[in-house]
C-alpha cells in the first residue's frame, strides 16, 4: 500500500553546512546524522533568564536543539534506558528562541508544529537556521532507533528528567519534515492558506454561539499561534 | 478475595502495553484513513505511523516519546472484594504507575503546575487520576489504563437549547480546525463529545466517549448514532489531514456521550485522543485469574441508566 509520492528524502548532518541548508524545500524529508540535544522551557529560563553557563560548548558540540523529552530513565550506575523520542509544540517558546539562537548558534530547530513565519523571519533568517518537524505525532519508536547513544545528560538535578539537557549521538535519525527554509517560508502556513480556502463550505449549517466569548474569533485563516 | 499483589502486577503489565501496543480497532481504523488519503505530506505522515506502530512493537518501546499522563479507571462487580481494600488498591495503582515509568520506561510527565517539581515517575498530588464505575453481579474488577496525550485537542463550551445542532457543528468543527492547524490534535483522532451534565460532568463524559470506546461502536441511541456517523463524515471532509496539511484524514471517530443538564442549558465538550491512542484493560477475578483486552467495555446499560432503580 506504500504510495509513491514526490517527496525528497535527504541526509542531513547535525552540524550542516549553509550550503546543505540552502538546498533544502520545506516539505523535504529530512534524516539527521551527528549529535543533537534537548532544550526546552527550563533549559531557555535557566540559560537565557538565569544567566547559567551552558553545559555544552555550542554549536561546536552540536547545532540541532530538538524541543523534545525523552520517554527514558537513567540507572543507578549512571547508565541510561531510552526509548521512544517525540517532540514537544514548539509555538511555547517563541519568546526564547531569538536570544536562544544568539546563545547556542544553533542551525536546526527540531520540535513539534513549526513556529511562526514571523518568527522565523525576524530570528530564524539572520541567523540562517531552519526549521524541522518531527512527524506524526509522533514516530517516537522511529526516532529512537535513531539514537546511537546518550551521551550525556546534563541538570538532571536542576530540571527533572522530562527538562534536563540529553545530549544524542544519532545516525540516520527521522524522519523530519523541513517546515521553514533559509527565506523564512513556512509548509504550515501555506498549507493552513490552502485548507482556509474552503473552511466557508464547510461551515455551512452551522450557527455562531448564542453566548460570545472574549478574545473570540471567526477569522478562520488565524494562524492561533 | 481480590489478591493485591496480582493488581500490581497486572498494573504494570498494562502500562507497558498503553504505551508500546496501538489497540486493533484504532489501528483498522487508521489503516483505512491511509488507504483513502490522497495529500502527498498526508500519506507520507500515515505511513510513517504505520511503520512506527510496528517498530514499537518489534522493540517493546513506546510508540510515542509523549507517553502521555498515565490514569486509571477502576470498574468493580457488585461482589468483588479487594485484599486491603480500596486504599490497598490506590496504593498498588501508584506504584505501578510509578515502577512502569522506570521500566518501559515512560517518559515522566507529571509536574506541580506551580513549582514544576518532578519526581520522575508520573506519580504526585492528584496523580495518576484514578476514578471508579460499578456494576451489578460479578466478582472480577477490570483495570482500565489511559494515557491520554495532554495539552491539545479539549475545548468546553456553555451552549444553549437554542444553539440546537447547528451550534452544535459549529463547536465541534471549531474545535477541531483550531487544533487541527499544524497537528497540534495528533490527528487522525478518535474524537469524544461530552453533552450535558454541568461542566465538570461534560468533560469527563466528552473525555470517556474519546478514551474508553471502540472505534465503530454506536451510542445506543439511534439518533444520537446517527450524529456520530455525520460527524465523523463532517470532520474528514474539512480538508485536512494529519499534521494539519491538506487532506481528508481528520476523524477516526466520533463517540457522543450525554448526561441529564440543566434545564435551560447544554453544556459540550469535545476531546481529541491521539494518534497513539494508548488504553489497554484487564479483567482479575477473585481466584487470580486475569484476562487482558483492549475494549474497556465502560459505557454498559448500567452506566447509562436513566432510571431511579436498576
Amino acid at each position: 500500500m506504500v504510495k509513491d509520492n514526490k517527496l525528497r528524502k535527504i541526509r542531513l548532518s547535525a552540524n550542516p553546512t549553509a550550503e546543505a541548508l540552502a538546498d533544502l524545500r520545506i516539505g523535504d524529508i529530512v534524516y539527521l546524522d551527528g549529535t543533537v540535544y534537548t532544550a526546552r522551557e527550563g533549559v531557555y529560563k535557566r540559560v537565557l533568564e538565569d544567566g547559567i553557563a551552558m553545559p555544552m560548548d555550542l554549536p561546536a558540540d552540536s547545532a540541532a536543539n530538538f524541543h523534545c523529552s525523552p520517554a527514558a530513565t537513567q540507572h543507578d550506575d549512571g547508565s541510561f534506558d531510552l526509548g521512544a523520542v517525540t517532540a514537544t509544540a514548539s509555538f511555547r517558546f517563541s519568546k526564547w528562541i531569538g536570544p536562544w539562537l544568539d546563545a547556542s548558534g544553533a542551525k536546526l530547530i527540531i520540535g513539534k508544529g513549526g513556529m511562526s513565519s514571523k518568527d522565523y523571519r525576524e530570528h530564524f533568517v539572520p541567523h540562517g537556521a531552519i526549521y524541522l518537524t518531527t512527524v506524526g505525532y509522533g514516530t517516537g519508536a522511529l526516532l529512537g532507533r535513531g539514537v546511537k547513544q546518550v551521551s550525556n545528560l546534563h541538570w538532571k538535578k536542576e530540571l527533572g528528567l522530562a527538562q534536563a539537557m540529553w545530549v544524542l549521538d544519532v545516525e540516520n535519525f527521522g524522519p523530519f519534515i523541513v517546515e521553514s527554509d533559509l527565506d523564512g517560508n513556512s509548509l504550515f502556513e501555506r498549507e493552513n492558506a490552502r485548507i482556509s480556502a474552503s473552511l466557508d463550505k464547510v461551515y455551512e449549517g452551522t450557527r455562531p454561539a448564542i453566548l460570545k466569548r472574549f478574545g473570540e474569533t471567526d477569522d478562520r485563516s488565524d494562524e492561533m499561534i | 478475595m481480590i489478591n493485591i499483589e496480582v493488581i500490581q502486577k497486572t498494573a504494570e503489565s498494562l502500562m507497558a502495553k498503553a504505551a508500546i501496543e496501538i489497540p486493533d480497532d484504532y489501528l483498522t481504523g487508521l489503516q483505512k484513513a491511509a488507504n483513502d488519503e490522497d495529500g502527498d505530506l498526508s500519506s507520507f505522515v500515515l505511513e510513517a505511523m504505520l511503520e512506527n506502530y510496528v517498530a514499537a512493537k518489534e522493540d517493546r518501546r513506546a510508540m510515542c516519546g509523549d507517553t502521555g499522563c498515565p490514569r486509571w479507571y477502576v470498574k468493580m462487580g457488585n461482589e468483588a472484594q479487594i485484599d486491603g481494600g480500596p486504599i490497598a488498591l490506590e496504593a498498588a495503582l501508584r506504584r505501578a504507575t510509578a515502577n512502569a515509568t522506570k521500566s518501559v520506561p515512560l517518559r515522566p510527565n507529571r509536574v506541580h503546575p506551580l513549582w514544576r517539581t518532578d519526581h520522575d515517575n508520573n506519580v504526585g498530588i492528584g496523580a495518576p487520576e484514578i476514578e471508579y464505575g460499578f456494576e451489578p453481579d460479578g466478582n472480577w474488577i477490570d483495570l482500565v489504563t489511559v494515557h491520554k496525550g495532554g495539552l491539545f485537542g479539549t475545548d468546553y463550551r456553555m451552549l444553549f437549547p437554542s444553539d440546537g445542532i447547528e451550534g452544535i457543528k459549529r463547536f465541534y468543527l471549531d474545535s477541531l480546525v483550531a487544533f487541527g492547524k499544524r497537528g497540534l490534535a495528533c490527528q487522525p483522532a478518535i474524537i469524544g463529545i461530552g453533552l450535558g451534565g454541568s461542566k465538570d460532568t461534560c468533560m469527563v463524559l466528552g473525555k470517556r466517549a474519546a478514551c474508553l470506546r471502540m472505534v465503530g461502536d454506536r451510542n445506543p441511541d439511534p439518533k444520537i448514532a446517527a450524529l456520530e456517523d455525520e460527524f465523523k463524515e463532517l470532520g474528514n471532509n474539512i480538508g485536512m489531514g494529519a499534521m494539519g496539511f491538506v487532506g481528508k484524514s481528520m476523524v477516526i471517530d466520533c463517540n457522543i456521550e450525554v448526561g441529564y443538564c440543566h434545564t435551560g442549558g447544554m453544556q459540550m465538550s469535545v476531546h481529541a485522543f491521539c494518534l497513539s491512542s494508548r488504553r489497554a484493560v484487564a479483567r482479575i477475578y477473585d481466584d487470580g485469574r486475569v484476562e487482558f483486552r483492549t475494549d474497556p467495555a465502560w459505557f454498559t446499560d448500567y452506566q447509562r441508566r436513566e432510571t431511579v432503580e436498576w
